[in-house]
């Protein structure tokens, strides 16, 4: 199956300075988190696919095309969701989706008809015939959204969606991205800080750091590889308790004065540990009970 | 997508041609633009030169309408090379009008909003981008400089009969390569000033300078170092030579003329310098996300 994104030792470089060092990667996912700190290349990586930095040494691919030699062709798949405010002045929300998708090669009516379905598609049918510059910053969140969606791509890039907008603002443009996810007629390339953004839409996540790939990965399997653990901070613990934690088969580590990591086995339960404080008279203080998370995936990839 | 389903789809009806969407955008302006009454005021006010002059011309081949007015065909103004630079020069100086109006908006705001990456991130290149915001002001210039000046020209050949368009073709020329000189100078300045200066006031003010500025430069040259190269920095004066040149007045009016500083050939040679560093500037700044190396 031909890779949603190909890099192919994609090297950017800004004068002398290397942006992205010759990252090769394949990403498949219908929805591709990209993660990263400040400054690891995220942005610079979604600008380079686009067209917008031409790449030093090394290419990228997008459905098999050539950013190189076929910008203009993978222009014509994608959309693009800048992460600054982007708009152009003097326009309603209307007109201006209604250009954007003139300008990615609809007819003029259907462009019409389809930057209507756009903004009701985002929950701005009824603002729709307002002046940009008047828009709150979660309705100009949802306007670069329908901008970017209006001409039906097969791929899009968001980056930093959820940028800005309160709680409610932050669900909900979660829950459009979740829905042309599953439509399954577009792949979504989500740029976020945000953790837990990435954990709720995506499926697939690169983490780059300091223009390298740090981790590449495809979050489902990973959440069923992990194990689960608990962590557990006790009063009175003595070492018997541990000994007798070890005795249930499982790996433990001790993580500080009275605290321990415990990865679960198969079939063992929390009631297990709790029996086992009982007949040790050990009072348990604290016990977190959690899988693998994304932040312990990103942790990781920090720590390389 | 549908408006009551409300799911994602995909679009798969034709595709515009690729040579043409730069068009879109002189669409989108003019939309924008004759929403102002005092705009539609003064594009209307821009066809009132050329009724005078067809309404000359028309009496010219009327002597009813003279005797009726009381003048002899001798005193009336003879349609001549002379008769159309006239014409060109005076809507040549609305076209400046109209560029200082429109021009120093058509890219700035583009750049103060980031609006460039949404442009860019399309099927659509920066030299269409480029085209199509020039468009705006070319096909507007177009319509009060050489449209006008043709509709003219054949008008007075109709009138006219017997040889008239055959013997001073070169004036349809010379109006065809005046008002075109002007139309893309005048937008590649306008563009460039709006690409590098934010302000809208200074960008018309600059407009303004780089006719004005470079004669007293110029004249600062020659009398400090005894050369009239200084004059080379002159745009309106390379115009204006190219205007005499065409319309064949430099000889008629002034054979041994020293206000012109510069020949027919060097007049062009300014003009395309000027018209090279304007896209030049405008390439530099018409990028998705400027980079600060």
């Amino acid at each position: 199956m031909t890779p949603v994104i190909e890099l192919d030792g994609l090297r950017v470089t800004f004068g002398k300075r290397e942006i992205l060092h010759s990252i090769k990667g394949n990403l498949h996912g219908r929805c591709i988190g990209l993660l990263g700190p400040n400054g690891a290349g995220k942005t610079t990586l979604i600008h380079s696919l686009l067209g917008f930095h031409p790449p030093s040494a090394g290419t990228a691919r997008i459905f098999g095309k050539d950013i190189r030699h076929q910008a203009k062709e993978i222009r014509t798949l994608i959309g693009y969701m800048p992460e600054r405010d982007a708009f152009i002045a003097n326009l309603t929300c209307v007109h201006f989706v209604r250009l954007m998708a003139e300008l990615s090669g609809l007819p003029s009516e259907a462009a019409l008809e389809r930057a209507h379905e756009a903004l009701f598609y985002v929950g701005l049918g009824e603002a729709r015939y307002r002046q940009l510059g008047s828009y709150s910053l979660g309705m100009k969140q949802l306007a670069k959204l329908a901008q970017a969606i209006v001409h039906g791509p097969r791929l899009i890039f968001l980056d930093e969606p959820t940028n800005g907008l309160d709680p409610p603002a932050r669900t909900r443009m979660l829950e459009l991205i979740r829905e042309v996810r599953d439509s399954g007629k577009a792949n979504i390339v989500l740029s976020s800080h945000l953790l837990r953004d990435v954990e709720e839409c995506c499926d697939e996540i690169l983490i780059l750091k300091d223009g390298h790939i740090a981790a590449n990965c495809n979050l489902e399997e990973e959440r069923r590889a992990n194990k689960q653990f608990v962590e557990m901070e006790t009063r009175n613990g003595t070492q018997a308790f541990v000994e007798a934690i070890g005795k249930l088969g499982c790996e433990y580590a001790e993580t500080g004065f009275q605290k321990l990591k415990i990865v679960m086995n198969d079939g063992m339960g929390v009631r297990d540990l709790y029996k086992i404080a009982v007949a040790q008279n050990v009072q348990i203080r604290r016990l977190n009970y959690k899988r693998d998370s994304l932040e312990d995936i990103f942790l990781k990839a920090m720590e390389q | 997508m549908a408006v009551y389903g409300q799911t994602y789809k995909a679009y798969e009806g034709n595709l515009t041609p690729s040579w043409s969407r730069f068009l879109v955008i002189p669409r989108y302006a003019y939309q924008d633009l004759f929403k102002y009454t005092l705009f539609v005021v003064l594009f209307v006010v821009c066809f009132v030169p050329p009724l005078i002059f067809a309404t000359i011309i028309y009496m010219h081949h009327n002597a009813a309408a003279l005797a009726i007015f009381g003048i002899s065909g001798t005193d009336i103004i003879p349609i001549n090379g002379f008769f159309f630079s006239v014409f060109t020069g005076i809507q040549t100086s609305l076209a400046f009008i109209f560029t200082v109006i429109i021009g120093p908006v058509l890219i700035s705001r583009d750049l103060a909003n980031n609006g460039l990456p949404l442009y860019l991130c399309r099927p659509f290149t920066r030299f269409e981008y480029i085209l199509g915001k020039a468009s705006v002001l070319m096909i507007l210039l177009s319509t009060i400089t050489w449209i006008p000046g043709t509709l003219l020209f054949l008008f007075q050949s109709y009138l006219e009969g017997g040889g008239w368009l055959a013997k001073n073709y070169w004036i349809l020329y010379a109006i065809l390569v005046v008002c075109i000189a002007w139309i893309v100078i005048l937008t590649l300045l306008a563009m460039a000033f709006s690409a590098w200066i934010k302000w809208r006031t200074a960008a018309s003010a600059a407009l303004f300078a780089i006719f004005i500025i470079p004669t007293p430069i110029g004249f600062a040259i020659q009398g400090i170092l005894k050369s009239s190269k200084g004059h080379l920095l002159n745009i309106g004066m390379a115009l204006h030579v190219m205007t005499q040149e065409l319309f064949q007045l430099r000889d008629e009016i002034s054979p041994d003329d020293d206000d012109y500083f510069f020949s027919y050939g060097e007049a062009w040679m300014v003009f395309l310098a000027y018209a090279a560093l304007c896209f030049y500037m405008l390439w530099r700044k018409v990028r998705a996300y400027e980079v600060v190396s």
